[in-house]
């Protein structure tokens, strides 16, 4: 099982960088697919299927797709891409990836001055995750179903077509289009 | 060698912080929003590490909250995407530096 986990450790990592490096938005979204499948993985050796299957159906499979869908939406041609070219320099990695080295080397250093703490790997069953969410979270889960509900309402408004307001006898079809 | 605490915290870290370089660098919207999905994978992934070492099913209820926050992030920030691109005619952000239109 420490195979399959450092192995797809390193495949999540992989797929992420070549997520963010990759121009096209679509190759991309396939990348960060790929990473999420070999994080879900290393969630299952860790011991938590129920989210691994999780990860892999609502994460990869629903809103990923949602990605792939607007993406496919917006229809962005040659020239988005050659803008994406030149706005994607080399030198322009350089100050985030120092920023993010610093942090973590500070991570890294926290991590080796603590004592060794072995992960159990024992598996915990979607029985125990659900009498849990429900008796302790129930708040919480549903505070979370508040937050669904005004993510539709208001992806439902933002996504609307502004609707054009014409006089039907001082504006023809032709001059509307 | 066994898989500890740190391994895993080790993982979620170099994810989030390629997640956040993503998010300084790209200047393409569609690409910010992934790099936030990134980094929130990221987050989740080290609840369930320390759920996993203190054998508590905690870690695997607060990535299912984590997991709804992201769901409605990326339906609202895709509308937000699509009307930007709309008035835009471009995904580039720094062309939304102005509020007027």
């Amino acid at each position: 099982m420490n195979t399959v986990f450092y192995i797809s450790s390193a495949l999540a990592v992989f797929a992420t960088l070549k997520a963010i490096t990759n121009k096209v938005a679509i190759h991309a979204l396939l990348y960060f697919i790929v990473s999420l499948l070999s994080v879900a993985v290393v969630l299952f050796v860790l011991g938590a299927p129920f989210v691994a299957a999780l990860e892999v159906i609502i994460y990869a499979g629903a809103i990923m797709v949602l990605f792939v869908f607007v993406i496919m939406m917006l229809n962005l041609g040659r020239e988005t891409l050659n803008d994406e070219s030149g706005m994607l320099k080399r030198e322009m990695f350089i100050g985030p990836s120092v920023i993010s080295t610093l942090l973590l080397a500070e991570i890294v250093y926290m991590l080796v001055h603590q004592t060794a703490m072995p992960l159990s790997l024992k598996t915990i069953t979607p029985a125990e995750v659900g009498q849990l969410l429900f008796t302790k979270y129930m708040l919480v889960v549903e505070l979370g179903a508040f937050l669904l509900m005004s993510g539709i309402v208001g992806a439902y408004h933002l996504g609307q077509k502004e609707k054009l307001v014409h006089h039907r006898f001082l504006k023809t079809e032709k001059d509307i289009a | 060698m066994n898989i500890g605490i740190e391994q895993g915290m080790l993982l979620a870290a170099v994810l989030f912080l390629i997640g956040l370089t993503g998010l300084l660098v790209r200047r393409d919207i569609v690409f910010m929003l992934i790099s936030v999905e990134i980094m929130l994978n990221a987050a989740g992934l080290a609840f369930i590490v320390a759920g996993s070492a203190w054998r508590q099913a905690d870690g695997q209820v607060m990535f299912l909250f984590i997991l709804t926050m992201a769901a409605t992030e990326v339906a609202v920030g895709l509308a937000l995407i699509i009307q930007l691109f709309m008035k835009l005619k471009s995904v580039d952000i720094d062309r939304a530096n102005t509020m007027k239109g």
